[in-house]
C-alpha cells in the first residue's frame, strides 16, 4: 500500500504523502483486525479518519478491500474523480467528512450514545493526529464521552510528533505525556508502536472496555522512506521522480524483501 | 415559546423514538422534566461545552436519530460555528439547533447574549434551514416542522411568555411559505419571531391613521425563502413593510429588496431592522428595539412623516 501511495503521489501535488505512511499500520490493522465482519463483508463497526489529511491511507486499504475501485484512486484529485484530498461523507466506506481537525472525536462519540440509545451492538473507531490534539474541541469530548458511559469508542492517536511547522514536542512541549492526560479525563489509555499492527491489535483486544479507550501510537511520520521520516516538508510535497525511485527501492527492501 | 417548545419536543419524542436532546448546561423548562423523566437516555446535557454538543449531535443523526441541540442563541450558534458547518451542513444531518432568545430579548445580559446577526450568519450556510415562530402556536407548528424536517435546521426562538398573535390567521402554517396572519389591502406588514407583535401594532397605527386594513405576513421560514409568496405580495400591495429584530445586514430587510428588484416590483418599500452596531443600552428588550428605531410610534412616523 505504500507503493500504491507513492504511485498516486507522482499524479498529484497535494497528497500529504508523510501522514499517511505514519497512520498506514493503524488504519490497516483497524480495518483489517479490529472491525468485525459477517461473511458479506459487511461490518456493525464503523471508521473515522478523524485526522482527514492521512486519506491516502483509508483510500489504499479501502481500494484493497475493494470498497473503492482501482479507478477511483487513479482519478483521485483529477476532474472526473471524485476521490478528494480530504474524505467526503457518502462515497463508498466514507462514514464522516473530515478535514477539519477536532471533529471526528465527536462524531464518534455521538455514534456510539446513539448505538446505546438504540440498543446496538457497534463499535466506532476513530484516528486522529496528535496536532489534532490541540484543538480544544478534542477535550471537551474527552471530558464528555466517558461521563455520558460511552465505552465502544476506540480512539488511535498517530503521535509522529509532527506537524505543519515542524515538531510538536518543541513548538508545545507541555502537550507531552499524552497518556497521563487521556488518563486523568476519564479514558482508559494504552501505549504502543504505532507501526506494529500486533502490537495496536493487542492494545484494543485487551482493553478493559469499562470505559472508552484512547491509544497513544507512537509512529515515524514518512515512515518507510528515509528521506522522509520526520522531515516537515515532506507534510504536503509529493516525490520528484528521482525520489519516487529512490522510494520505491526502499519500501521494496523494507516492506516486500 | 420556549415552554411550548418542550411540551411539543416531548410529543414528538413520544411518537418517535429517533427524537432526543442535547443540551449545554442550559434547558428549557416546562414539559422538559416529563421528557427527562420518560425518556432519560434521549436527554443528554454535555455541560458547557457547545462544540460537543453539535458535533455528538451530529453523531448521533449519522446513527439515524434526529437530535435537537438546544441552548442560548450566540453559543448554540456562534461557538461551534465550524461543527454547523462541517458536520451538520456539509454532512447535510437532521440536527435542529435551537437558539433562545433570539435577537435582543436577553436584553440586560448584555451583547454577548444578542444574537443579532443569526439570519445572517446562518442563512449563508449551504443546505441549512431556518425558522423563527412569531408566537407560542407558531413554535408549536414549528417545533413539528424541525421533528420531520431531513436536513439541519435552525429554530430561533424568543424565551417565556410571548402574546398568542395567531389564533385567528387567515392562513395556516405550512413550512417554507410565507404565512397571512391579518388579512388586508394596500398596505401589509413583513416580519418573523417576536418583533412579530410590535409589526401588528404597527398595523393597527397605520389603519388608525391612514384607514383601510393593513395586512400582516409572518414570514416564519427564512431559508429557503418563500420567493414566490413574497414576489406575490410585492406585486399585490402599494406598500411593503419589513420589520425585523435582526441587524441591517443579511436579514430579511435585504433579502426583500433584492427580491423586489429582481421580480420588478413597483411597490413602495420600507425596511426596519437593528443596526449594524452592538447594543450597549441596558434595560428591557423594548428599549434596546428603540435604541435603534424600533418601536411603533418611530416606526409609523418615519413612513408618514
Amino acid at each position: 500500500m505504500r507503493k500504491r501511495i507513492l504511485d498516486v503521489s507522482q499524479k498529484v501535488s497535494a497528497l500529504h504523502i508523510a501522514g499517511a505512511y505514519s497512520c498506514l499500520e493503524l488504519v490497516d490493522t483497524i480495518y483489517h483486525s479490529l472491525m468485525r465482519r459477517d461473511a458479506a463483508g459487511r461490518s456493525p463497526d464503523t471508521f473515522i479518519l478523524s485526522k482527514g489529511h492521512g486519506s491516502m491511507a483509508q483510500y489504499a486499504v479501502l481500494e484493497e478491500m475493494g470498497v473503492i475501485s482501482p479507478d477511483d484512486l487513479n482519478l483521485y484529485c483529477q476532474p472526473g474523480g471524485r476521490l478528494a484530498t480530504h474524505p467526503d461523507y457518502g462515497l463508498p466506506g466514507i462514514e464522516a467528512s473530515t478535514g477539519s481537525l477536532g471533529h471526528g472525536l465527536s462524531l464518534a462519540v455521538g455514534m456510539s450514545l446513539a448505538d446505546n440509545i438504540q440498543k446496538q451492538d457497534r463499535c466506532v473507531y476513530t484516528v486522529l493526529s496528535d496536532g489534532e490534539l490541540e484543538e480544544g474541541s478534542v477535550w471537551e469530548m474527552m471530558m464528555v464521552a466517558p461521563s455520558l458511559g460511552v465505552k465502544n469508542v476506540v480512539a488511535v492517536v498517530d503521535l509522529n510528533d509532527f506537524q505543519s511547522l515542524g515538531q510538536t514536542s518543541k513548538i508545545l512541549p507541555n502537550f507531552y505525556p499524552v497518556a497521563e492526560k487521556i488518563r486523568a479525563f476519564g479514558w482508559e489509555a494504552a501505549e504502543v508502536d504505532g507501526h506494529s499492527a500486533a502490537a495496536v491489535h493487542a492494545a484494543v483486544v485487551n482493553r478493559r472496555g469499562d470505559r472508552p479507550l484512547m491509544v497513544a501510537a507512537r509512529t515515524i511520520k514518512g515512515k518507510g522512506v528515509s528521506y522522509m521520516e520526520n522531515v516537515p516538508i515532506w507534510h504536503y510535497r509529493s516525490p520528484n521522480p528521482q525520489e519516487y525511485q529512490q522510494a520505491l527501492t526502499e519500501i521494496d527492501r523494507a516492506y516486500h524483501g | 415559546m420556549r415552554d411550548t417548545f418542550s411540551r411539543i419536543l416531548y410529543q414528538a419524542a413520544k411518537a418517535d423514538p429517533k427524537i432526543g436532546i442535547v443540551v449545554a448546561d442550559i434547558s428549557p423548562a416546562g414539559s422538559m422534566r416529563q421528557f427527562r423523566e420518560e425518556f432519560p437516555e434521549r436527554f443528554v446535557n454535555v455541560g458547557v461545552a457547545e462544540q460537543a454538543m453539535i458535533g455528538l449531535a451530529a453523531g448521533m443523526a449519522m446513527r439515524g436519530m434526529k437530535p435537537f441541540a438546544y441552548t442560548i442563541a450566540t453559543f448554540a450558534l456562534y461557538r461551534p460555528f465550524e461543527q454547523i458547518r462541517v458536520d451538520l451542513c456539509y454532512q447535510n444531518l437532521p440536527v435542529t439547533v435551537v437558539g433562545i432568545g433570539g435577537g435582543v430579548i436577553y436584553s440586560v445580559l448584555g451583547g454577548t447574549h444578542h444574537a443579532q446577526e443569526d439570519i445572517a450568519v446562518m442563512s449563508a450556510l449551504p443546505n441549512m434551514s431556518i425558522l423563527a415562530p412569531c408566537d407560542p402556536l407558531e413554535t408549536e407548528a414549528a417545533t413539528w416542522a424541525c421533528a420531520r424536517h431531513p436536513g439541519p435546521m435552525y429554530l430561533r426562538l424568543g424565551k417565556a411568555g410571548e402574546p398568542v398573535l395567531t389564533a385567528n390567521a387567515p392562513e395556516p402554517f405550512q413550512f417554507g411559505r410565507v404565512r397571512c396572519i391579518k388579512p388586508g389591502a394596500g398596505i401589509c406588514v413583513l416580519s418573523y419571531g417576536v418583533v412579530t407583535k410590535m409589526a401588528l401594532d404597527l398595523a393597527v397605527k397605520i389603519e388608525r391613521s391612514q384607514g383601510g386594513q393593513v395586512a400582516a405576513y409572518s414570514v416564519h421560514t427564512l431559508k429557503p425563502l418563500d420567493r414566490e409568496g413574497l414576489a406575490r405580495i410585492l406585486t399585490s400591495y402599494d406598500r411593503v413593510i419589513v420589520l425585523e429584530e435582526h441587524s441591517s445586514v443579511g436579514g430579511l430587510g435585504q433579502q426583500v429588496k433584492a427580491l423586489a428588484f429582481d421580480s420588478g416590483a413597483r411597490c413602495r418599500l420600507h425596511a426596519f431592522s437593528l443596526r449594524d452596531e452592538f447594543i450597549h443600552v441596558y434595560g428591557p428588550h423594548a428599549d434596546l428595539l428603540q435604541a435603534h428605531g424600533l418601536q411603533a410610534d418611530l416606526i409609523h412616523g418615519k413612513i408618514f412623516p
